[in-house]
């Protein structure tokens, strides 16, 4: 007879939730974390897009700890000394399931964790599963954690984007370098009206988000971020490891400095007072890289899959780890109830993934990260260019002036206009 | 490399975390005499730039700021580190934003 059910390693967005069914199921649940409370090892850029969120906590807005409702995104096109910013807002952006939230991951994944307790799961903080235990025809049967080992009929892996133990249960390769992302956050605390102000925003309850490229990475494969919290912004850069490794120009961290100094985003952090540095991996290689999500005894979930998109425009992961944790604990529940935690028996998990979003856009994003990777002039020549058409618009020194056709043209001539076809017509196609 | 005049202190950046750092255990180890390019790369995607070389070329390497991303393990756990594990029960960083 096992010690549980069901273990969880990792209480983020896919643990939390996995917990959160399979205990709301009936089915005794450890949630175990190294983080001495869950979310103390989590870092996002951040916003979580709400619908998978909802589908799992209807009461969501009212109960978690939600920063602010984006209701403005905004993407900038960066050069050192230049700044071309596109701003949208619409009513259809604030509907129930199409909503997004900046969050921060201490308070949000300790009110998840709550969720996951309030139901019946049982947590351990601030210990690391070592490894894992496997019975004598290799089927995983529990965790080990310093000298306790605990057994359960089914675990469930969720402890991220950097997991040493999905290599033991299903396998795992180390993705390459060139497939993963690095993330890095300043969090600067300001006093809510501020934020509002500087962002251009009708409340202290709305917040915007914020892409920049170009820039922010000093041309490197990557970007940067802004999200506006309740009391603070979120500023960071996400770059590919690989690209920045092997052809950066600095090192991220000053690369974060610089862009903490560019005029456009200073006026925004302006005294505001430093309060963490965080570092944290991005999966950008997602289907490329997932390993096996079932194998006998054990389910993968979130990051530790690798669920994760980045389109430029639009960066997820957390509405995919809810999902991914919701449909786990579900079918890991009724494995449990049929008597059979088999790699078999775990099947439908990874068929009600294919059936839902999560799969279907990792497939269909499939091919994204080799465009992009590959897309320098987004990263240097765009962003010129634009500042380039937009001096040619907005200044007036009193050279007499040309129609657009004859200041526009050349500069798209500088670019090439088959690189210009051929870079529209495939981000069409990749994005 | 050749630049090393960034401007930015991050040591200073990383006192504002808080940590509960594990005196007796290094949980990310370098191999001996660990290449300059390898180590270079990691100069260029640690977030808390913990590896270091000084204007001599000198290397060297904090574990005590580490924000456990895993990106030293990426691009160079099978070439210049010895070891990459997570700090044990209790230790290590703690983000109280994240």
């Amino acid at each position: 007879m096992a010690d549980f059910d069901a273990i969880v390693v990792g209480a983020g967005c896919a643990g939390s939730v996995a917990a959160y069914e399979l205990a709301k199921a009936g089915k005794s649940v450890l949630l175990i974390d190294r983080g001495n409370f869950a979310g103390a090892k989590n870092m996002t850029g951040g916003r979580i897009y709400s619908h998978s969120l909802k589908e799992v906590f209807p009461d969501f807005e009212q109960e978690a700890p939600l920063e602010r409702k984006v209701t403005h995104e905004r993407i900038s096109l960066m050069t050192g000394d230049s700044n071309f910013t596109i701003d949208f807002s619409s009513n259809d952006m604030l509907v129930a399931g199409q909503d997004s939230y900046t969050v921060l991951r201490a308070p949000f994944d300790q009110w998840l964790a709550e969720k996951a307790e309030e139901a019946g799961a049982e947590t351990i903080f601030g210990i690391p599963v070592e490894e894992l235990v496997k019975d004598d025809a290799g089927k995983i049967i529990g965790v080990r954690a310093g000298e306790d080992e605990i057994t359960a009929e089914v675990v469930i892996l969720c402890d991220g984007v950097n997991s040493l133990l999905t290599s033991q249960a299903v396998g795992a390769k180390k993705p390459s370098a060139d497939m993963i992302a690095v993330g890095i956050k300043e969090v600067f605390e300001l006093p809510a009206s501020v934020i509002t102000d500087r962002c251009q925003t009708n409340s202290d309850d709305e917040g915007t988000a914020w892409l920049y490229v170009g820039d922010a990475t000093k041309g490197s494969f990557g970007g940067g971020f802004l999200y506006a919290n309740k009391e603070s912004i979120s500023l960071g850069l996400v770059a590919g490891i690989e690209a920045v490794a092997t052809g950066g120009s600095e090192p991220i961290y000053q690369m974060l400095e610089d862009f903490k100094h560019h005029p456009q985003v200073a006026s925004i952090i302006k005294d505001g007072k430093l309060v963490e540095h965080s570092g944290h991996m991005v999966p950008e290689g997602g289907k490329n890289i997932m390993p096996e999500l079932v194998g006998d005894g054990v389910m993968v979930a979130g990051e530790a899959a690798m669920m994760c998109i980045n389109l430029g425009y639009q960066v997820r992961g957390m509405d995919y780890a809810v999902a991914a944790g919701m449909h786990a604990g579900r079918c890991a529940a009724a494995a449990i109830d049929k008597g059979d935690t088999s790699k078999a028996g775990l099947a439908p998990y990874v068929t009600a993934l294919d059936n839902s979003f999560v799969m279907k856009d990792l497939n269909n994003y499939q091919k994204t990260p080799f465009f992009l990777e590959n897309f320098s002039r987004m990263f240097n020549d765009y962003p010129a260019l634009v500042k380039k058409a937009m001096n040619a618009m907005f200044i007036v020194d009193g050279t007499p002036g040309q129609p657009l056709k004859s200041t526009m043209m050349p500069l798209l001539k500088e670019v090439g206009y088959m690189n210009l076809l051929k870079d529209v017509r495939g981000a069409m196609k990749a994005l | 490399m050749s630049r090393t005049d960034y401007t930015v202190n991050v040591d200073e950046f990383l006192s504002l975390n808080k940590y509960e750092v594990d005196e007796s255990n290094a949980h990310i180890e370098l191999v001996d005499d660990p290449s300059d390019s390898e180590f270079d790369k990691l100069i260029m995607v640690c977030p808390a730039a913990l590896y270091k070389r000084d204007a001599d070329g000198v290397k060297t390497f904090d574990y005590a700021g580490c924000l456990e991303c895993g990106t030293c393990r990426i691009i160079c756990g099978d070439t210049i580190l010895k070891k990459w594990e997570y700090p044990g029960p209790t230790m290590g960083v703690e983000y109280r934003y994240g």
